[in-house]
């Protein structure tokens, strides 16, 4: 017979996780511009979380308006599954010339170089599942970041009138349009990081503008 | 690791000197160290004094200024692909200099240690920084020696055909017209009548002492204060305000800003302890910007590209401040600019049309609504349009509406580039809803006139005050002609019309003090668009509709037409008329000094002066309040 009571078995975690794990500690900071921020995006090889699997996955790191450009995450993935038909949007070919790693180390990778930080991304919930699902193939429970969604934040910007009704769903193409900004390498990783990362400075600035605008609210 | 990112960075840089010098693989390796760092409007990058940061910069996108703080002189315009912030990390030494984000900017800071060895390996480079350090110009190799680099030492003269006609160094009148401190008031008036000159400076060898202006002579003289045969002693301003000889356009005009006088005197090294050398006078600052409206409307049609039309209403913004300066009449000076700004926005309108793939299938014609339909945009604003075109069948709306979205998503795109953010509503052509035929218009508008529920009557007062920036007029007079009729039929509209002109609360309190924003980024502030501006324009609006007077946009104008039309109320519409202009101006003066909409004002900064007049233009705006509630019966409706 099952014991319902029995306490959950303590699943001893590989090191990375567990110092991953351990980053989160320390609460996050109350200044905005103390708050690390990563913007990420993946390429994958379809929208189905449990067939597909994650191509590529490029991450910028933010902090106090500021990107740097050596602290920039991009990966390519060893996978076996594989789809012809989306090669043509994001252009990475199952033989392609990147050097391509094994989905567990980019996994480590990953999580040495997000830390605590708040992720950002947008339609964040495909990019985050994506992780989780691969996370979870390697036996390792989901993320523990605070996650934003530059699509979801957008919209908050946006005054609604009768006459204009805040669209269903925004793309990265029109907020790069919306906001001005060059959409040169869409379709890689971290070419759409990029753009989601300028696109979120320039989101910040009009919510901040707001009447009740809070860092513990935008992050909660 | 090189990545995608770094490549996008050196990419950029290669396109700009002196990095053009470096080989595209090494510059991927200094790119991989950049920091891109955003920065919103008048955010400070580094401030004066302050200790060199281990970057220097590199504009991106957007522009920086730079500017010394101790006499808030503005120096330079960095634009896209400028440096700066360079020089003091050569000579280690602090910032002589402030630079503040003029627009939303993105900058690439790089680090000095990094980029060190390049100067030394690569002889392009070095030379590239060694010219731009004496010639003291950001960029040696540009025509225009644009701007300079730094605020000391020697300058070169800036060749005439320039972007940035503000930097250009000024020309001053060389030929010196003076007296000396004993020749009588007679024979100075005399000089200045027979030269053409509006001041004469006093000298004692050579050494200017004092200045005689045309003001003086009317104060001082023609007042009876002093006779006709005091001489240049009694009357003259001492001591002489001095400038150095070479000094930007930019600098002059903020000296004379500053000191509040119209003629600087130019000494050889800019104290009043060397020899005088010239004058300059305000009118020769005109002249220098090429700041007539002429000039730039020309420039302005002989734009291709959006991006001309940026730098030019860069000019055009200067003119106004000129005009403001001078206190030109807030008429005239609007009427200019205003015409100025539709020059702009045709131009964009019409370089759009060019870059589409087939002419227009049927005629269109482009709406400004809001204040540029008003033509009391004077600052940049958001934007707010819509698009008409003629009606055509039904099986080709969807192909020709596409076709003017289309259009008009490449205007607004334009329109932003040139300075007009978008309308956070999305009020704009470039929304389905917002570009429509001609008779889906007429629809629209006779919806909201037989519904005037609070949203249709906001939208309608927002709607209703639109121009023609472009296109064909008929549709345009066709569609007034269509809302003059059904309001006519509908008059209980203007009843709502009115109470909705009456919503923006009278702006004092209940001791007569000011009513500031309670919360938000703007809090103390004084919201003049929304608690004075706003219900004289809607007030306006409502008795010029509800009196059937067309074609007339402007709200100043409008109550002018009224007082002609309501003798017995003449008085306050006048009144009203001048309210609107003292106000636009408040805006307008305080929207240039923040480089921003002028909506919010800060109390504290407003002289004691500024804020009688403030508030002498609320019992206007309670009086107007009163009238309209009383003719259009609001009272009934809202009680």
């Amino acid at each position: 017979m099952i014991n319902w009571f029995k306490k959950k078995r303590k699943i001893n975690y590989p090191d990375f996780w567990k110092s991953y794990a351990r980053k989160f500690n320390d609460s996050l900071p109350e200044d905005l511009n103390s708050i690390r921020f990563v913007v990420l995006d993946t390429e994958t090889t379809g929208f189905d979380y449990e067939n597909d699997r994650v191509l590529s996955i490029g991450a910028l790191s933010l902090k106090n308006n500021t990107l740097i450009v050596n602290e920039s995450f991009e990966v390519f993935l060893d996978q076996h599954f594989y789809h012809a038909k989306n090669v043509e949007i994001h252009g990475i070919l199952r033989d392609g010339k990147q050097d391509r790693i094994t989905e567990l180390e980019a996994l480590m990778l990953f999580l040495e170089f997000i830390g605590n930080a708040v992720l950002v991304a947008h339609h964040a919930r495909f990019d985050i599942n994506m992780i989780n699902h691969a996370l979870k193939r390697h036996g390792m429970p989901k993320l523990k970041n605070k996650v934003l969604d530059t699509s979801v934040l957008y919209k908050k910007t946006l005054i609604a009138t009768p006459l204009s009704r805040p669209q269903e769903v925004y793309s990265l193409d029109y907020l790069a349009d919306k906001f001005d900004i060059s959409t040169k390498d869409r379709h890689t990783a971290l070419g759409d990081a990029f753009i989601t990362a300028l696109a979120f400075l320039k989101i910040l600035v009009k919510l901040k503008a707001q009447r009740n605008f809070t860092v513990k609210k935008l992050v909660r | 690791m090189k990545n995608t990112i770094s490549a996008r960075v050196a990419d950029f840089l290669h396109n700009y000197p002196p990095f053009n010098e470096i080989m595209i693989r090494e510059l991927q390796i200094l790119a991989q160290e950049v920091q891109i760092v955003y920065k919103v409007k008048d955010e400070l990058i580094f401030t004066e004094n302050e200790k060199a940061h281990d970057y220097f910069y590199v504009v991106h996108k957007g522009a920086v200024s730079l500017s010394k703080t101790a006499n808030g002189d503005f120096v330079d315009l960095c634009d896209e692909g400028d440096i700066f912030g360079l020089r003091p990390l050569m000579a280690n030494e602090n910032y002589k200099m402030e630079a503040k984000a003029y627009e939303e900017s993105i900058l690439y800071a790089i680090p000095i240690a990094e980029f060190r060895p390049f100067t030394k390996n690569h002889e392009g480079v070095a030379n590239f920084l060694m010219e731009s350090f004496a010639s003291n110009t950001r960029n040696p190799y540009s025509i225009g020696k644009k701007g300079k680099l730094f605020q000391e030492g020697q300058e070169e003269s800036i060749p005439q055909n320039n972007d940035y006609l503000d930097l250009q160094t000024i020309n001053y009148s060389k030929k010196l017209i003076s007296s000396t401190s004993g020749t009588t008031i007679k024979t100075v008036a005399t000089l200045m009548t027979q030269k053409k000159i509006g001041a004469m400076l006093i000298l004692k060898e050579k050494l200017p002492i004092g200045i005689i202006t045309d003001k003086d002579l009317r104060n001082k003289i023609a007042t009876g204060e002093y006779p006709i045969s005091a001489k240049a002693k009694d009357i003259m301003s001492s001591p002489v305000i001095t400038y150095p000889k070479k000094m930007t356009l930019a600098q002059a005009q903020m000296a004379m800003m500053k000191s509040g006088i119209s003629h600087l005197c130019i000494t050889e090294d800019g104290t009043p302890n060397t020899e005088a050398v010239g004058i300059i006078s305000k009118h020769d600052i005109m002249l220098e910007l090429g700041n007539n409206p002429a000039v730039l409307m020309k420039a302005i049609k002989r734009s291709n590209k959006f991006k001309k039309i940026k730098t030019i209403r860069r000019g055009i913004m200067s003119l106004l401040q000129g005009y403001l300066r001078q206190n030109l009449p807030l008429t005239l000076t609007s009427k200019i600019i205003s015409e100025l700004n539709d020059a702009c926005i045709k131009q964009v309108i019409a370089i759009s049309l060019e870059e589409m793939d087939t002419p227009p299938p049927v005629s269109f014609s482009w709406l400004a609504m809001g204040s540029q339909g008003r033509s009391e945009q004077l600052l940049h604003t958001d934007q707010d349009n819509a698009l008409v075109f003629e009606d055509v069948s039904q099986e080709e709306l969807e192909t020709t509406k596409s076709y003017f979205l289309e259009l008009a998503k490449k205007v607004t795109q334009g329109l932003q580039s040139i300075g007009y953010k978008y309308c956070p509503a999305d009020m704009m052509a470039s929304n389905p809803d917002w570009c429509m035929s001609l008779s889906q218009w007429k629809e629209r508008t006779l919806h909201w006139i037989t519904n005037p529920g609070k949203d249709e009557v906001l939208l309608s007062s927002i709607f209703f005050d639109f121009n023609i920036s472009y296109g064909n007029r008929e549709l345009v007079d066709e569609l007034t002609e269509h809302i003059f009729s059904i309001t006519q039929k509908y008059p209980i509209f203007f009843v709502h019309l009115a109470s909705g002109a009456l919503q923006n609360p009278s702006p004092s309190g209940f001791f007569r003090s000011f009513l500031v924003e309670e919360n938000g980024a703007h809090k103390d502030f004084f919201d003049l668009k929304r608690r004075a501006l706003m219900p004289l324009v809607d007030g306006a609006r409502v008795l010029v509709l509800s009196s059937q007077v067309k074609s007339i946009n402007n709200t100043a104008e409008r109550f002018e037409k009224l007082a002609e039309l309501e003798p017995n109320n003449a008085e306050l519409f006048l009144a009203c008329s001048y309210a609107t202009k003292a106000l636009l101006k408040f805006r307008t003066k305080q929207g240039l000094l923040h480089n921003d909409s002028g909506r919010f004002i800060e109390l504290e900064t407003l002289s004691k002066e500024e804020k009688v007049k403030l508030k002498r233009t609320f019992k206007t705006i309670k009086e107007l309040q009163e009238l309209i509630k009383l003719r259009f019966k609001v009272a009934n409706l809202v009680g």
